[in-house]
């Protein structure tokens, strides 16, 4: 009598070294150093000497196959011969045809566009446990695998097997060593016991265990503290569907099911059977040399090949002929019977053929129809099986695929036997193995044909990839006075005029009108706000529908523009959803919400500034006001981005001081966060520097001599040129700042901006606290950007801290001469009412998304240091207060 | 009491509810009682919750529980939370 795995592992043994004796743990630690320093000279090896030791042992066990495969069968008293000739065969020979081409050392795999390099690490000592079912084939190819993976082995063989498993041992080893592999690489355990086994899994050398075994082998394993790669029961159902090739089917569950009198723990359990071709599948069955079992002999064989009080398979049956197994039970069954078939009615307790059987029978059950027999596949599936092997007999693809996802199983065969099947290399493209990984649900770490990839640590290096960038703006931009001509060269049908009250009682809308191509339906919607809501905007959108308009045309500042933007987008995708659309995003590329591409009516966006600030004409931003939820929506992307600017000097020849100054400090702060900004580029710094240079020079001009048109002209080039920069490097934490005081004590944009402007310039210039993770830049840059800044506007100085010094001085000076506050004190806030506003204001400023590209990640507390800073201010106040400068 | 076979046929959108439906039904019935899931594709964690209960409460009248129709995707949810034992699968 043999003793299966799975009846020896049940046998409760106090696994604690302090059981073995001294002289065990010597003679084991002395294996364990052994293995340890073969090993490790083994990492000196190279793909070359490896691949060479390993032919050679391939060539040793392929010529010693039949030798090891007759020691197997009068050992272990299991199997066929020539079955496990075949196995050792697949051992060596398949195993190797897989691995030959395949590399273990160094650099094995690369992948040159994506930067990325894999490179092996052996893992050092693996603890091996092997079969009694699979034997010799399981040493063979353990050892190949772990020559080719420069690893040692030291092998536990099943008590049962241990003689023919150290002969594999032994030829492994001896070839090994003949061609160069270092002393002590394998090992195979004599005498040994399950304390044995317990002691080794939990060396502190051991790097693995591998356990080809029972189930308590495996839970050992995994339950040892080291990693480990296990197998797990099968139990694998086969569904013979209707529209099977039954010939093959037939044909390949008796090769399968008899292959190695059945010990392959892959191979086919119960057949479940369409009704329609049943009773054909039985026949052919009975034609190819196998028993059809009754109702009686049914019961006989039950009775006798599995334990009625564990239900499981009894060891005295494993892997014996389907003769001898019939003798057994009382059956009287034909000569030369390959297997026995014994239908069954079900799965379960109550059906005790539903189990797992590593022998020459196979249970079958008769299903009405598809539903039915993915069920009882799944019910087989779950009694004892999970994550092993399924096999299914089928040429409709749809059935095919529904038992590929009802099944868990780690390898699910079609059209082919299941146990050579499951092997891999034979009947498909599955890694050669013979320890199936069975995942999860078999308790094991993996669902893989255990092979080479496993006995290795696989290291990646990961080069720095620099991500490509974009330089995004209007395809048309048309500046300087009378610019607004080129509206002539756009045909259209339809045109909508979106504007401001203000605009159309200058006459400005006129202007523009005048060059609209003659025969064009032009339609006037005004926007009565200063910051549009969703409402006034979809009012327009029912404009544009009502006029089925081919172009609009945005003839206002900022807040104009944005509505404008919108309302296109809701034009031309009805269905986008703006709270969708203005989902925060980190990273433009990888945001999850896309805006539409599909378009039911396509408008040109022609913008047309009257301020020269926010250059919205170029940005792919736009900001409306939900009234209803009491927030902003603000949306970006590069489809909101207007087909066409125009920025003409003539339409700001009248803006009043104030909004002269503040909007020319929005386009200050544009421009000098987006030189900063960690998403510059060579594209943006350039537009950056010169729209700098641009706003130092003439905004104090335009700002004391509003009628002179070359200073408004460079202004308003200047804020389109700023925005062209910031469209695509971003702003930084001063826009985060000045977004979350301006909303809360209703401060204009530029204003705010401005009271933080000379202290972000300080902070973003000194050495962060924190830095900003940013793929696009090298290096902390901002010190440095500034004072090119300040040698580009000529401001002197010898260090970079005195050029920044000097720039701060400069934008503190031109804040003057602009009559801004120089303090939010200054504004009339009391120190209390700042201080209450302080946690709000600092949470808002965090989650505002500008700062994400600032050079520096601002702290919470930093953020809150930066607004006391421009609280206090710069000193005390040399302009008039602030209502007086607001009506200016 | 007559042995019934009471048949309740469950909609997806209301599984929860009809499973309550049918335990107030078990009052008073023997044998079994048939519940016709062939319209439900997909089940949730609530409804899983109802049918345990309802099992339970099968359970302790005796009553046999029949489930027509379920579809393989729903059957193996109940096969992964245990539940196919307590009842009866019929095409």
């Amino acid at each position: 009598m043999v003793a299966s795995e799975a009846v020896q592992e049940r046998v409760q043994v106090p696994l604690t070294a302090e059981s073995l004796s001294a002289e065990r743990i010597s003679y084991l630690g002395k294996l364990v150093s052994q293995a340890r320093t073969a090993a490790a000279v083994f990492t000196q090896f190279t793909q070359e000497d490896v691949d060479r030791i390993v032919k050679a042992m391939v060539l040793a066990g392929l010529a010693q196959a039949q030798h090891l495969a007759r020691l197997a069968v009068e050992e272990t008293k299991l199997g066929v011969m020539e079955d496990k000739v075949i196995k050792n065969m697949v051992a060596t020979e398949f195993v190797y045809n897989y691995i030959k081409d395949k590399r273990t050392v160094g650099i094995i795999r690369e992948f040159p566009e994506r930067n990325l390099v894999e490179m092996a690490e052996p893992i050092g000592v693996i603890f091996s446990i092997t079969p009694i079912t699979n034997p010799t084939s399981t040493v063979l190819f353990k050892c190949i695998m772990a020559i080719k993976t420069r690893n040692a082995v030291i092998f536990s063989p099943h008590p049962n097997a241990w003689r023919c498993c150290s002969e594999a041992v032994k030829i492994m080893y001896e070839t090994a060593l003949k061609h160069g592999a270092p002393e002590g690489v394998f090992a195979c355990l004599e005498s040994h016991t399950l304390l044995d086994n317990a002691y080794l899994m939990r060396h502190k050398d051991v790097g693995l265990i591998d356990a080809t075994g029972g189930p308590g082998a495996v839970k050992a394993a995994y339950s040892s503290g080291k990693p480990a790669l296990g197998v797990g029961p099968g139990n694998t159902p086969v569904y013979l569907e209707k529209t099977a090739d039954l010939n093959t089917a037939v044909t390949d569950i008796i090769l399968s099911k008899t292959f190695d009198n059945g010990t392959i723990c892959a191979s086919e359990q119960t057949a479940v059977i369409d009704d329609e071709i049943y009773d054909v599948v039985l026949k052919k069955f009975a034609e190819l040399g196998t028993h059809i079992c009754n109702e009686k002999e049914t019961e006989l064989l039950a009775r006798t090949v599995i334990d009625p009080k564990t239900g499981f398979m009894q060891p005295m049956a494993v892997g014996q002929k389907a003769a001898d197994i019939a003798r057994l039970a009382g059956l009287s069954v034909k000569p030369g019977t390959k297997l026995l078939i014994a239908p069954i009615q079900g799965v379960g307790r109550e059906h005790p053929l539903s189990v797992e059987k590593l022998f020459p029978v196979l249970s079958v059950y008769r299903a009405k129809s598809v539903d039915e027999a993915l069920k009882v596949c799944i019910d087989v599936n779950h009694a004892g099986g999970l994550g092993h092997t399924a096999v299914i007999f089928s040429r409709n693809d749809e059935v095919i695929r529904k038992f590929g996802e009802v099944i868990n199983a780690g390898r699910i065969l079609v059209n082919s036997p299941g146990s050579v099947g499951a092997v891999g290399g034979v009947y498909n493209d599955l890694a050669p193995t013979f320890s199936f990984g069975c995942g999860t649900g078999g308790g094991n770490s993996t669902t893989d044909n255990v092979n080479i990839y496993h006995y290795l640590n696989i290291k990646r290096v990961a080069r720095r990839t620099q991500a490509h960038m974009w330089f995004r703006v209007p395809n048309q931009i048309y500046f300087n006075m009378n610019a607004v001509e080129n509206v002539h060269q756009f045909p259209s049908r339809s045109t909508i005029i979106v504007t401001n009250p203000a605009l159309e009682k200058f006459g400005h809308v006129e202007i523009v009108r005048r060059y609209i191509p003659e025969g064009t339906h032009v339609h006037v919607s005004v926007i009565p706000d200063a910051e549009p809501e969703v409402k006034v905007v979809m009012q327009g959108v029912e404009a544009l529908n009502f006029y089925k308009a081919d172009q609009i045309i945005a003839l206002g500042g900022g807040s104009v523009i944005d509505a404008a933007k919108i309302m296109k987008l809701k034009y031309e995708s009805p269905d986008a959803d703006l709270e969708e659309l203005a989902a925060p995003f980190l990273d433009l590329r990888k945001r999850v919400i896309q805006y539409p591409t599909e378009k039911m009516n396509r408008a040109r966006l022609i913008a047309i500034s009257t301020t020269s600030g926010t250059g919205s004409e170029v940005t792919p931003f736009a900001v409306v006001t939900d009234k209803e939820r009491g927030r902003k929506v603000t949306l970006a992307d590069y489809s909101l981005t207007p087909d066409v600017a125009i920025v003409d000097p003539q339409f700001v020849m009248s803006m009043p001081k104030g909004l002269t100054a503040d909007t020319g400090i929005d386009c200050l702060t544009h421009a000098l966060e987006a030189a900063v900004s960690s998403f510059a580029s060579a594209y943006t710094d350039c537009n950056a520097m010169q729209a700098i240079r641009m706003v130092f020079k003439n905004l104090p001009i335009a700002y004391e001599h509003p009628r002179n048109e070359e200073a408004r002209s460079m202004m308003h080039n200047a804020a389109c040129i700023a925005a062209m920069a910031f469209s695509n490097a971003s702003v930084g934490v001063n826009h985060a700042l000045a977004h979350a005081f301006g909303a809360r004590f209703g401060v204009a944009h530029g204003r705010a901006n401005a009271l933080m402007l000379p202290h972000v310039i300080a902070y973003n210039a000194s050495v962060p606290t924190k830095f900003l993770p940013s793929p696009y830049q090298k290096g902390y840059n901002a010190h440095k950007k500034y004072a090119t800044v300040a040698d580009l506007l000529g401001l002197g100085g010898h260090t970079i801290e005195e050029k920044v010094k000097n720039l701060v001085a400069a934008t503190e000076q031109l804040l003057d001469q602009l009559g801004f506050p120089r303090s939010i004190a200054d504004l009339g806030i009391s120190k209390e009412e700042f201080e209450r506003a302080m946690p709000d204001l600092t949470r808002l400023a965090f989650d505002d998304p500008s700062w994400r590209s600032n050079p520096r990640m601002p702290l919470m507390s930093e953020l809150a240091e930066l607004y006391w800073k421009a609280y206090q201010g710069r000193g005390p106040a040399k302009v008039a207060s602030a209502t007086q400068q607001q009506t200016a | 009491m007559e042995m019934i076979a009471v048949w309740l046929k469950i909609d997806e959108e209301r599984v929860v509810q009809a499973l309550q439906e049918a335990r107030e039904k078990l009052d008073g019935v023997e044998g079994e009682v048939a519940l016709d899931f062939s319209s439900v594709n997909r089940i949730d964690p609530s409804a899983i919750g109802a049918m345990e209960e309802f099992a339970g409460m099968a359970d302790r009248k005796g009553v046999k529980v029949v489930l027509r129709g379920v579809n393989v995707g729903v059957y193996k949810v109940l096969k992964l939370v245990n539940l196919t034992s307590r009842f009866v699968f019929v095409s």
